[in-house]
């Protein structure tokens, strides 16, 4: 048997008191498709910047096809033949395909010959792999599973024979995913090592051969895929089992909170974002829209939340009219009894240089409960803070640390309590479990479904076509700004998939 | 994958960083000095005798810093809001005519105690219309206030040469300024404070406005970190993302932030002013404005940085001008270049130094503690 591909041992990492990797003994076999499965914060991603050469282990070894090596810097990785997709493309928008894949390895001052190479070399790349992307496209103008393609390529032109990629479908459909596991698959068959980095149980049963569980900065288990289960898998990710199904009772939907009528959304361009959309969510029931990541979702929630305008329609909350058209004012919505967690807690729901106290009033901060004239009460705050504290478990916690230092499960419960602990009537909430650890996840969701229970009105987005599917009674599917479907929750996972696609609606063009 | 290295402690942060700042700064200063061919260690030894050997030296030195506490709180408010205002010099300068107002009609007949208060308001209001324009150009327009707030520095240095040349200067008078204000216009020194502590301040002009510009930076305190506004301004400096979807008005909070940050650019105008010239001189404001920029980077936007910042800066300025005094190779261009190189090094080379020390406190942490336990992973 020839040597592994990747070899680690003892590989240790520390950042100040977090021990970010530690002891890590993992062999990686060559021509696998290799998963590495762990919650937020487990390591994974530590790890592999080890291995490309973003930092440098405290101790430990790396051996690359049985040779010992220090990987210094992204470059020696490189040079080693290890590529990295990751998880954010790292892709020149107005440049075009040919021209981001031969960025940094242009070859010579000028441009003609290296052109003239790389385009006969990526040809040969695309035929060998079937990996199809027109050379002289740009960028912005492809969907994103091809941009990810054109990382992938970049990859292998520059020599790779190990792959990493790093949460690689966060952004795909479900056909768009099952398309890339074939072109991994197809990689592997010609002799390529994969590292498959990802927080999802049913990718990894679905693409991998064999699978590393990684916990708190450790490798927990090494498993061949074929003889592990989902159960097993997500109880080594936790440490405890875990309730994958969300488990609720039938919805008991009353009477309209939230109704949206033919609204349309522009963006700052003029581009239609949403698209004539209609709908409505009643008082105790979870509606859920799914849709891939960009397909005016995020515009959507904005809007009825007050923060952007539309260009037409209406929007009524419980039979009252919303000024969608000045875009309303999100504290006077907050007061009428319409909260919003919203998608991006980094740089809206949040802040993140902000102590966690002052976050928990973030929008509430007029409320004379937490004032003393103009004076912040700061007491006031932090005793109320301590309170959600406690109910949401929200760890480390301290109300005056630092938002920044808390894990992305902690931060979104700071969001969840303070919106949910106002007794809202109609709940908006985009994406609750994105970053999320698998821990946290479970008790967001008995949340969410706690607010249905109690007769509240929830409209949930999310890109993660499961969450949608176990949380909601109905379905809506958004694509291309429109709303192209309403399903009940029992849908079929292939047919949402091709409604998220924009399938049926090719179809009915034709 | 957010925390490279270790956090440094606050004491390193906020203080030995900015020491070894402006130590570097010092040394290449240094050598400037032995380029030109005068001894540092002399030029040294001038400087902080000169700003704080004597009576006078410290008066001269607090006096400077009196201005540059006003205009370090005048960009740092702004700052805290995510605007640069660096139009601190014109709004200090417009300051000037509420003062002169005040000064000019009320001197004659009011006590200074009553002036005074009068003053402080005229010159904050005057200083905040100044900025109001670029302020509402840059929330309502998007035009960028560095931009503006620049221009607006050059019309109102036109605009107080003509006013003063034209409409304020009495005809017997050849210079360009006002007459002297009256009694009541005059506000009182500091010399007390100074000989309780066994200074003679003789000549030095500090005076009250010292002590109000140590209350502005309890109050900007207070206002930033005690207020629902002061939230409402740092919500909006760290994220206008998070404002807008806290209901904040971003119209709002840009045009009563930069107002604020205009008046207390226009209050500096009460030292030189009403306290050491008791007139209103063409360019009184000499280049403070600017000053505050680098007092406020230094400061980091703290009033407790700026105050200590400020006096660092007055020491400059105080000292500087001894060692121009007495070396003659050194003339008060090579002061305005020590400045620089202050500025350069503790302002915009902050984080220079910042690595390293995080790298070696990384060590330290690490020997010391094996045995504390995980928190959290760097995912993400």
């Amino acid at each position: 048997m020839s040597a592994a591909a990747i070899e680690l041992i003892g590989v240790d990492k520390r950042f100040g008191s977090v021990h970010a990797n530690r002891d890590i003994h993992l062999t990686i076999e060559k021509g696998t498709i290799h998963g590495i499965i762990g919650e937020n914060g487990a390591g994974k991603s530590t790890l592999m910047s080890i291995l490309y050469g973003f930092y440098q282990a405290d101790s430990g070894e790396i051996r690359i096809n049985g040779k010992s090596t220090k990987i210094t810097d992204p470059n020696a990785a490189i040079g080693m033949g290890i590529g990295m997709v990751h998880q954010h493309f790292m892709l020149v928008e107005n440049f075009t395909v040919l021209e981001n894949v031969m960025l940094g390895v242009e070859g010579a001052p000028l441009l003609k010959k290296g052109i003239a190479k790389a385009r006969a070399e990526l040809k040969r790349l695309e035929q060998e792999y079937e990996l199809d992307v027109d050379p002289d496209a740009l960028i912005e103008e492809l969907p994103v599973g091809l941009q990810q393609r054109v990382e992938i390529l970049k990859a292998l032109y520059r020599g790779a024979e190990i792959l990493v990629l790093d949460e690689p479908t966060g952004v795909l459909t479900p056909p768009e995913a099952d398309h890339l596991f074939r072109i991994l698959e197809q990689l592997r068959d010609q002799g390529k090592t994969i590292i498959l980095i990802t927080h999802k149980l049913r990718e990894i049963m679905a693409a991998t051969d064999n699978v590393s569980v990684m916990r708190q900065g450790s490798v927990v288990a090494t498993k061949k895929t074929s003889e592990t289960s989902v159960e097993e898998l997500a109880e080594l990710m936790v440490g405890r089992r875990v309730l994958l199904r969300v488990q609720k009772g039938e919805a008991q939907p009353g009477e309209v909170k939230l109704s949206v009528e033919n609204l349309t959304v522009r963006d700052s361009r003029g581009v239609i974002m949403v698209d004539n959309a209609s709908f409505n969510v009643r008082a105790g029931e979870i509606v859920g829209i799914a849709g891939v990541a960009g397909n005016g979702q995020s515009q959507l929630i904005e809007t009825i939340a007050g923060i952007r305008a539309a260009v037409a329609g209406r929007v009524l909350l419980d039979g009252q009219l919303i000024d969608i058209m000045g875009a309303a004012d999100p504290g006077e919505l907050r007061d009428r009894g319409l909260a919003h967690v919203p998608e991006d807690r980094h740089h809206m729901g949040l802040v993140l240089a902000f102590e966690e106290y002052e976050n928990s009033i973030l929008g509430y901060h007029d409320d004379p409960l937490y004032l003393k004239g103009p004076f912040l009460d700061i007491d006031a705050i932090k005793a109320d803070a301590r309170k959600k504290i406690e109910k949401y478990d929200i760890r480390p916690g301290d109300p005056n640390l630092k938002t920044a230092n808390f894990s992305g499960g902690n931060q979104q419960k700071i969001v969840l309590a303070r919106e949910i602990e106002r007794d809202p009537g109609v709940l908006i909430i985009g994406q609750p479990t994105r970053g999320v650890d698998v821990g946290a996840i479970e008790f967001i969701h008995k949340r969410i479904i706690e607010m249905r229970d109690a007769g509240k009105a929830v409209l949930l987005v999310s890109v993660e076509l499961d969450e949608i599917r176990s949380l909601s009674d109905r379905i809506l599917v958004m694509f291309a700004g429109r709303i192209v479907g309403e399903r009940d929750a029992e849908a079929d996972e292939g047919e949402l998939g091709c409604l998220m696609a924009g399938v049926e609606q090719l179809e009915a063009a034709e | 994958m957010s925390q490279p290295f270790a956090k440094l402690p606050a004491w390193a942060d906020y203080g030995l960083l900015p020491l070894i700042n402006l130590i570097v700064a010092f040394f290449v200063a240094g050598l400037v000095v032995l380029l030109v061919g005068e001894s540092p260690i002399e030029a040294a030894v001038l400087m902080v005798k000169g700003a704080f050997g004597t009576g006078d030296g410290v008066g001269y030195t607090l006096y400077y810093a009196t201005n540059f506490i006003f205009t370090g709180l005048c960009v740092a408010v702004a700052f805290h809001c995510g605007l640069f205002n660096i139009g601190g010099e014109g709004q200090a300068y417009i300051g000037g005519l509420g003062v002169a107002f005040v000064g000019l009609g009320l001197g004659d007949t009011l006590p200074w105690w009553i002036v005074f208060p009068l003053a402080i308001v005229a010159s904050g209001i005057a200083g905040a219309l100044w900025a109001l324009i670029p302020a509402w150009l840059q929330a309502r327009r998007g035009s960028h206030v560095v931009i503006t707030t620049i221009m607006f520095n050059f019309i109102a240095a036109s605009i107080m040469v003509y006013i003063v040349v034209q409409i304020l200067k009495p005809m017997n008078i050849q210079s360009p300024e006002t007459r002297v204000f009256g009694a009541g216009g005059q506000l009182p020194s500091l010399g007390w404070l100074l000989n309780a502590v066994g200074l003679n301040m003789r000549s030095a002009p500090l005076n009250l406005s010292f002590l109000i510009a140590l209350v502005a930076a309890f109050l900007v305190w207070v206002l930033i970190w005690r207020t629902k506004l002061g939230y409402e301004i740092r919500t909006m400096g760290f994220s206008p993302k998070a404002a807008r979807y806290a209901g904040i008005s971003e119209l709002r909070i840009i045009i009563i932030t930069m107002m604020i940050s205009g008046a207390l650019a226009g209050m500096m105008a009460l030292n030189p002013i009403m306290g050491a010239q008791h007139r209103l001189q063409l360019d009184f404001v000499a280049g403070a404005g600017f000053v505050g920029i680098a007092v406020a980077l230094m400061g980091r936007s703290h009033p407790v940085g700026i105050v200590l910042a400020a006096i660092l800066f007055g020491m400059l300025y105080q000292g500087g001008a001894e060692i121009a005094f007495d070396m003659p190779n050194i003339s008060r261009d090579m002061i305005v270049i020590i400045q620089g190189l202050v500025i350069l090094f503790a302002g915009a080379l902050e984080h220079m130094f910042r690595p390293t020390l995080q790298r070696i406190f990384h060590g330290l942490s690490l020997k010391k503690d094996q045995t504390v336990p995980v928190i959290a992973g760097g995912g993400q």
